[in-house]
């Protein structure tokens, strides 16, 4: 991990507005990617006291599911073009999404084109699952994941 | 080789379970047969177990072995004469016990890789290990008396983490597959001087991703590997294994790619003593390959003749023929689960 901070002055934008979803026409049990955004949205970024929403890094519309093929498509835009803290962002996706949803869910992860400069090095790696399984067991890595995903120190907006 | 007459099936005999995490690799015991067969099994709760079946043809779990390995275990091999088990794992040791009246006990720790340790595999007289790991390298360990292990060679080449290391059936020759997409030969110029003899990577019509897994037929002189690309490559093996150019004299080459089987990574991939080709992948399905009768001498054909969807209910991180029962197939999973599964015809 670099000591200085890759961005200081991330650009902060507004969470969206939570919809109550008791009123969807379609059926309960049906997956969708706002099921998903909603279990990813409030991870915080490594970096800063801010979510990975309110750092525009992930969206709804960067979320891809198919509930027949059990497949689940993220897409994320790192803040900065050379950002070390991809893999880690990437890692805490994986393990929220694990945690979040049924064990047969296939998962891929994916920096969005041309927001990385080693982007395909980024994306193997996170799709290696024996990579992500032995980076997990690092101590110190397991722990900056725990704190992005159980911190309550967002500040809103 | 007489194939079953008829529709081929696998069907589930027995469903093991008992570790705690996913298991990530199996090995079936070359000395224990018939009524007396031996499985282990290697997991991410840092176990291995081993696996027997009893009398009344049930297997059950004979031994865990723990205490030992401070991360996941990562793969397992035995000796040929079935009294060794090396065990791999992520702490970046490899351990070797010994089978001594129905127990483990844990005779040596190879220490040395800089990091975590994904493959173990013994040559066919048992007198050399292979290991490897995300640091690269590929060790080469030779045994001594007393269950010694001196490290003969560390041998560098790979330049992404290696997945698997695996022997020629009969001849001391090693192949290694990676993160690099490649796979590499290794043979020995004569007292411990190891080196790679050949590298099969794109430019030799190999894979255009992580090759996880290889396998030998029982012959040596054909050998499958499979990847992250989807695809299974045969290769033509029966050369002896050299550098010179590609123009197809004397050396290993691509034989057939078979694409268009796998939408998700193919993590495992064993070749039975009758010439099945089992693959296990990242949608949890089984599949098993053969020589199509069409096939010609230069131009040799695959087809793919049974599909088990849904043999487990998480991705498949190992398939393993039974060496002396070729009906008899095992497999792993995320699921934490093992199954035994036999080649059977259909029954209309």
């Amino acid at each position: 991990m670099t000591l200085g901070m890759i961005n200081a002055h991330p650009v902060v934008h507004a969470k969206k507005e939570r919809v109550a979803r008791s009123e969807d026409l379609h059926s309960d049990d049906a997956l969708d990617a706002l099921d998903v955004f909603d279990s990813v949205r409030d991870i915080k970024d490594p970096e800063h006291p801010y979510s990975l929403e309110q750092l525009s890094v992930l969206s709804e519309e960067s979320i891809a599911v198919d509930e027949k093929l059990g497949r689940i498509k993220i897409t994320f835009t790192p803040t900065v073009k050379h950002c070390s803290m991809a893999t880690v962002i990437g890692l805490c996706l994986r393990v929220k999404l694990i945690q979040s949803f049924p064990p047969h869910f296939k998962v891929d992860i994916n920096v969005s084109p041309g927001s990385l400069a080693d982007e395909e090095a980024v994306n193997k790696l996170l799709n290696d699952k024996e990579r992500v399984c032995a980076a997990l067991e690092n101590p110190s890595l397991r722990q900056l994941v725990d704190e992005c995903l159980y911190s309550n120190e967002l500040y809103s907006l | 080789m007489e194939l079953l007459d008829g529709e081929l099936e696998l069907r589930e005999i027995q469903k093991l379970e008992g570790h705690t995490d996913r298991v990530w690799s199996l090995a079936w015991n070359p000395a224990a047969t018939g009524v007396a067969g031996m499985l282990a099994s290697c997991s991410g709760d840092k176990t291995v177990r081993i696996w027997q079946k009893g009398p009344s043809g049930s297997w059950n779990c004979s031994s865990v072995l723990e205490d030992t390995h401070t991360r996941t275990v990562r793969s397992c091999a035995w000796s040929p004469s079935g009294k060794l088990l090396a065990t791999a794992s992520f702490d970046g040791t490899t351990a070797v016990w010994e089978h001594v009246g129905g127990e483990f006990e844990c005779v040596a720790t190879l220490e040395g890789h800089e990091n975590e340790v994904k493959s173990v595999s013994w040559n066919a007289s048992g007198s050399l290990l292979a290991t490897c790991a995300r640091d690269k390298t590929v060790w080469i360990w030779e045994a001594q008396p007393g269950n010694e292990f001196e490290c003969v060679s560390v041998l560098q080449g790979h330049t992404q983490d290696v997945k698997m290391v695996q022997w020629h059936p009969f001849l001391d020759i090693l192949v290694s597959v990676g993160y690099d997409n490649s796979v590499k030969v290794w043979t020995e110029d004569g007292d411990d001087d190891w080196h790679c003899v050949l590298t099969l990577g794109e430019a030799n019509s190999g894979h255009t991703s992580t090759v996880w897994a290889l396998s030998f037929n029982s012959a040596g002189d054909r050998m499958v590997t499979c990847s992250d690309d989807l695809t299974l490559k045969i290769w033509d093996t029966s050369q002896n294994p050299s550098e010179t150019s590609g123009d197809g004299n004397g050396s290993w080459s691509h034989l057939c790619t078979l694409s268009g089987y796998h939408d998700r990574t193919i993590f495992s991939v064993h070749w039975s003593r009758e010439g099945l080709i089992a693959s296990g992948a990242a949608d949890d399905a089984i599949r098993l390959f053969t020589e199509s009768k069409d096939s010609l001498v230069d131009q040799p054909s695959y087809k793919m003749l049974v599909k088990k969807e849904k043999a487990h209910d998480m991705d498949v991180n190992s398939v393993q023929w039974n060496m002396k029962e070729p009906r008899l197939l095992a497999s792993a999973s995320d699921d934490g689960t093992i199954k035994i599964w036999e080649l059977s015809v259909v029954s209309k």
